[in-house]
């Protein structure tokens, strides 16, 4: 009954349901850019440079990866309320703030699986490109170019993790109908009051959404192995 | 070969023209990691003309002493001067390792990649010229990582002649290839060299070394043994080490 229900909502293209489905996919694909943007440069900057404490951070960065998405949540609660540093009025419990949240959750696993990825082909290209004499910045940006469909297979796996998250939007975001509600706070509240095919919907969406991710993470990896090596 | 010749031709007149990096002059060189010594007290003097080709067993040190050459390495003792000059001027020196690295893009951008960290732009002729040389031209649009390993070494030399340098150290140049690839590649090597471009190679193959040698120096155990032209070398070895390598017995 409720499974029909879901498919109903979806296949009648329900206004509600896709309005949640369009809000997520906007904060998380907002949420990925920015952690990419941050997070890319930041792991190929760790991996190719040597100061005091690296190993340290390298430890840090790796277990930030598994940070709980409700402490996020929390944390970029605090950074953003009234009293917070961040504190501007107006962002909390707004789409921002839950790109923000996702941001931050994220950042930490895409500059970790940049910096191992950027750090094995240094090793691999470290006497060629030092003999052809190419310097610092052109280095990155070679290491970089090299391991762009790596790159891409990363920043899919922070947005596979963003997409999937629950503790962190819900705390930031606040659960605002038609407001700040995304699929994940959707699916967990409208279960919890019995609304079981708007959730069923959601969650088949979803599914959907995280398995597309990985079909097209695989379709890159392939065409890569083909056309780039 | 037309293309060739006149790639011959430009290497020639930037060979001239440069300000020299030979004679390349190794004094007192000592390489260690950690305890482990690699090279001991090497003292040699490389001067322009013919081919210089390093022979010796395994592990004897010559891929230690060509990247030291390159400035990829840095002696644990000792100075390695150029002309005269602790630095080799820019862009004077290139390198075909043995193991040569692919870039993860087409042949022909792995040959744009090294004209332009040579400093000069990628123009489609230069690639095309290079292509030509190294006999690749067929592949220029195939990714560099999905050819043979033939290919590999002569898309690297390709690479290291985007450089256009004065010398080229080559390591192992042919260790892998069949006789077909071997045979072109000496003939780019010699060709090179005809052109005014000092060549510096390893090889553990008699008979290329007999082909292409101008002279010899011969490494055990991390020390230069000997260091005569390649016919006094192979008439009349100077030392014990080089009679027995010569005659195919393992030096240890
Ligand atoms: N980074 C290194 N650490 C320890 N040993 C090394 C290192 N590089 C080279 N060696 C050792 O130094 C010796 C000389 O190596 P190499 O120069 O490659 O010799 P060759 O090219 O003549 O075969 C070998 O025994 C090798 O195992
Ligand atoms: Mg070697």
């Amino acid at each position: 009954m409720d499974g029909v229900g879901a498919l109903d909502l979806i296949l009648s293209g329900d206004r509600t349901l896709f309005a949640i489905v369009r809000l997520s996919l906007l904060v998380t694909l907002s949420a990925t850019l920015l952690a990419a943007v941050v997070g890319m440069p930041l792991g190929a900057t760790v991996a190719l440079t040597r100061f005091p404490g690296r190993d340290a951070a390298i430890v840090m960065l790796n277990g930030l990866m598994g940070l709980p998405p409700v402490v996020v949540g929390l944390l970029v609660f605090l950074a953003l309320s009234r009293s917070g540093p961040l504190g501007s009025p107006g962002i909390l419990f707004t789409p921002t703030a839950m790109i923000i949240a996702q941001a931050v959750l994220i950042a930490p696993i895409i500059a970790a699986l940049t910096r191992q990825l950027v750090e094995d082909l240094w090793a691999e290209y470290r006497d060629e490109l030092t003999a052809m004499e190419v310097g610092p910045l052109a280095r990155v940006k070679t290491l970089l170019w090299d391991a762009r469909f790596s790159l891409v297979t990363i920043g899919l796996a922070g947005f596979g993790r963003a997409a999937a998250e629950v503790g962190a939007v819900m705390i930031v975001g606040g659960n605002i109908d038609g407001f700040t509600r995304v699929m994940t706070t959707t699916i967990a509240l409208e279960t919890s009051k019995g609304n079981l095919a708007l959730a069923i919907g959601l969650g088949l969406v979803l599914i959907t959404l995280i398995m597309a991710v990985n079909a097209i993470a695989w379709g890159v990896r392939q065409w890569a192995e083909r056309h780039a090596g | 070969m037309p293309d060739s010749a006149v790639i011959a031709d430009g290497l020639h007149a930037r060979a001239a023209a440069s300000t020299g990096s030979l004679p390349i002059r190794f004094e007192g060189i000592d390489f260690a990691v950690g305890a482990t010594h690699i090279l001991s007290g090497v003292e040699l003097e490389l001067h322009a003309g013919g081919p210089t080709v390093l022979m010796g067993p395994n592990g004897s040190g010559k891929t230690t002493l060509l990247k030291l050459a390159m400035g990829l390495l840095t002696p644990t003792a000792g100075s390695i001067t150029f002309d005269g000059a602790s630095h080799a001027p820019a862009r004077a020196r290139a390198i075909m390792f043995q193991k040569p690295v692919m870039l993860r893009r087409s042949v022909a951008a792995n040959i744009a990649f090294a004209l332009e960290a040579a400093g000069r732009p990628s123009s489609t002729s230069d690639i095309r010229r290079l292509l030509d040389l190294a006999h690749i031209a067929p592949l220029a649009e195939r990714p560099a990582r999905r050819l043979s390993g033939g290919e590999q070494q002569r898309l690297a030399l390709a690479r290291a002649l985007a450089r256009e340098p004065q010398v080229l150290f080559l390591d192992e140049p042919t260790a892998s290839l069949d006789p077909s690839s071997t045979k072109l590649v000496e003939e780019i090597i010699s060709q090179v060299s005809a052109s005014g471009v000092k060549i510096v190679m390893s090889t553990h193959d008699l008979g290329q070394a007999r082909r292409l040698a101008h002279e010899i120096v011969f490494m055990a155990g991390g020390r230069v043994v000997e260091h005569e032209p390649a016919a006094s070398f192979f008439n009349q070895p100077a030392t014990e080490e080089a009679r027995r390598f010569l005659a195919g017995e393992l030096v240890v």
